[in-house]
């Protein structure tokens, strides 16, 4: 526990736990519904890994663009993507946030720039170089955001885009969560360097490696590397240090890793410690804690009714959208 | 009337052009800037228009096809050149799973206005990873929009109406046709939505694309030297196909001949057979043909390579087979 007083505001310091509670019990009823099939295809769960979503996008501009991965809900909630509408989406209902065709991996949301949802590892980093190079060619002020796994830095895409971030200095937040494990495989046995800023540093891109288990320390962290960015000073590696409590999917039986290993993260979950912090702090006692997860509860479940509530599109409607519609005369 | 030019002139005027009528168009990838394009189609234009619009990228096909896409969606109008088609398909990923997908997985959220150009095609002795025609692959996927242009007007006129596109537009060029000469004729006419009858005829439709158009009408002045009237189609766009004309001019001569560079199982040649066959069956005075790529990896040595393509002689003679009888 940090003896340090927490260096901001309470409502601020409060809106991060709610923001971690909000993605935790999201999670928590997508899993259930998903047990009750109302829910299908893959669901990967980000439960653990909350303080890495919370603390870098609270630390973003509305304009900034987000790329992301298939474990993406944290990172489309906190981008503004209204919940009722992943929901929607999750359920396969026309009033998802893809209109159901996209499901859990492939949220998107073109009002607040959340640019999936790529469910192709390392498919979005590419993407974020792009978005950068038109910001900049464009003069916009804005920065690309993107997150991805460890995983992803095994895959080409990864070092084509720190290649052509650092080469034409773009407005890139790489967002690495290094949550140990690409699926069922060790970061240790799958890639020679596991230092992973060392991998990035070797672009010349300036990196940070932060405890993804501290809401404030990503904040902090996140915030940083934005003013390097906009201050002209090229692209910016962060490698967050997370832990997955959930299986990757739906589907796997987590046979590659110790029940002990598991249980030694949770005790470092972002949640209740940094709950713990803000109550030692006299930021928060235990009613004000019941009465933010009660909210919450209310939140998700107004969400879900909305999804249960949601209409299917129309088959008439399965090629709309392969194309853009020509506009009306 | 505009005098003659290259077909790779063609493709330079295009581009200056699109450069200097929107701001938001810009060329990337490899070479195209200090070296002049591995084919010398952007050679002055990095002069002209500077190193943000004409952007010399790294060997990385994967990432600055990628980050075209990322540019498009940022409200630019990227034109992407890939060497060879050999070469795109370290970019397939992208092209495929986000440039085609995205408009509709996200509902129609996201457009993507990208414009790929990229050489296709065999006969200049490159061997068997610089000279296939894989342009039937692209051909295979929803969301994109395929073109061909095989004559020095659509060279120069289908960039153009490719950029107005609110969707992923890739432009086959074959190697084998920057050279050629032509007039660019009524290039602001140019539409990216049809075939085109390049050669009327009464006795047998050819239809063919890119590399194999000038084969197929040097196939139709021989025989008709021994009487038998073809029918050319270029098709231009090979996604999606324009089946009207080909059914218009099939229903015509009553007989289909496919030309197209592509290996043969699971070609372009089998989807427009399919189709004339769907479409026009009860029309046919014969089953419809092809003349295909030899199924093999495209070989080095001259003589292996012309065996390996169709040539004017396959053409004629797969024409004699279909006309046999008649």
């Amino acid at each position: 526990m940090s003896p340090q007083p927490l260096p901001y505001a309470h409502d601020v310091l409060l809106a991060l736990l709610r923001d971690m509670l909000r993605i935790r019990r999201f999670e928590e009823r997508a899993a259930e519904l998903y047990g009750e099939g109302k829910i299908r295809g893959f669901l990967h769960l980000y439960i653990g890994e909350e303080a890495v979503a919370v603390g870098a996008l609270h630390a973003l501009g509305a304009h900034d663009a987000v790329v992301s991965t298939y474990r993406e809900h944290g990172h489309a909630l906190l981008k503004g993507v209204p919940m009722q509408a992943i929901f929607a989406e999750m359920y396969g209902r026309q009033e998802g946030c893809s209109r159901g065709r996209g499901g859990s991996m492939h949220l998107f949301d073109a009002k607040t720039r959340f640019y999936g949802g790529n469910a192709i590892v390392a498919g979005g980093l590419p993407l974020a170089v792009g978005l950068a190079l038109a910001d900049r060619m464009q003069g916009k002020a804005d920065v690309s955001v993107c997150f991805f796994g460890e995983g992803a830095m095994a895959e080409g895409a990864f070092h084509e885009s720190m290649n052509l971030a650092a080469l034409w200095q773009l407005p890139v937040l790489f967002c690495c969560e290094n949550n140990l494990y690409a699926m069922g495989t060790a970061l240790a046995r799958s890639q020679s360097q596991t230092d992973l800023c060392a991998k990035a540093s070797a672009y010349k891109v300036a990196t940070q490696a932060v405890d993804g288990m501290d809401v404030i320390a990503v904040y902090q962290a996140t915030t940083a590397a934005l003013e390097h960015i906009r201050a002209g000073l090229g692209p910016y590696f962060l490698a967050f240090q997370t832990y997955r409590f959930r299986a990757h999917s739906m589907f796997d039986p987590e046979l590659y890793r110790d029940k002990a290993e598991v249980e030694q993260w949770k005790a470092r979950g972002p949640l209740h410690t940094y709950s713990a912090r803000l109550k030692a702090q006299g930021v928060l006692d235990e009613a004000g804690f019941l009465a933010m997860a009660a909210q919450v509860e209310a939140e998700v479940e107004a969400a879900i009714a909305y999804a249960e509530a949601g209409s299917l599109e129309p088959v008439e409607d399965l090629y709309r959208d392969v194309h853009t519609p020509e506009p009306a005369p | 009337m505009s005098p003659p030019m290259t077909y790779r002139e063609a493709l330079r005027e295009a581009l200056r052009d699109a450069l200097q009528r929107d701001a938001r168009v810009f060329l990337m990838g490899e070479d195209v800037g200090r070296y002049g394009g591995s084919y010398a189609v952007s050679k002055g234009l990095l002069e002209a228009f500077g190193p943000e619009r004409i952007r010399d990228t790294p060997l990385s096909e994967l990432g600055f096809v990628g980050a075209g896409i990322g540019a498009a969606l940022g409200g630019m109008r990227p034109i992407v050149e890939v060497m060879t088609v050999n070469f795109s398909l370290l970019a397939l990923d992208p092209l495929m799973n986000t440039a085609a997908a995205l408009r509709h997985m996200s509902g129609g959220q996201f457009s993507v206005p990208l414009v790929v150009r990229m050489a296709t095609g065999a006969g200049r002795q490159l061997a068997a990873q610089h000279s296939h025609s894989l342009e039937g692959w692209y051909a295979h996927i929803p969301g994109l929009k395929i073109l061909a242009p095989a004559t020095v007007e659509d060279a120069r006129g289908m960039l153009w109406p490719a950029l107005q596109d609110p969707d992923p537009v890739l432009i086959f060029e074959h190697a084998q046709l920057y050279n050629q000469e032509g007039e660019p004729g009524d290039w602001q006419q140019v539409d990216i939505c049809s075939a085109k009858v390049r050669r009327a005829g009464r006795d047998l439709t050819l239809i063919a694309y890119g590399g194999t158009l000038g084969k197929a009408l040097k196939a139709a002045e021989q025989l008709a030297r021994e009487g038998i009237e073809s029918e050319v189609i270029d098709l231009r766009v090979l996604r999606p196909l324009d089946d009207a004309t080909l059914m218009a001019s099939v229903g015509k001569t009553r007989r289909a001949l496919v030309v197209d560079e592509g290996w043969r199982s699971g070609s372009l040649a089998a989807e427009i057979i399919t189709r004339i066959i769907e479409q026009a069956f009860f029309e046919l005075d014969a089953p419809p043909s092809r003349v295909c790529s030899a199924e093999v990896p495209i070989p080095y040595a001259r003589h292996l390579e012309e065996a390996a393509l169709p040539q004017v002689s396959t053409i004629v003679a797969a024409a004699h087979e279909l006309c046999r009888g008649a």
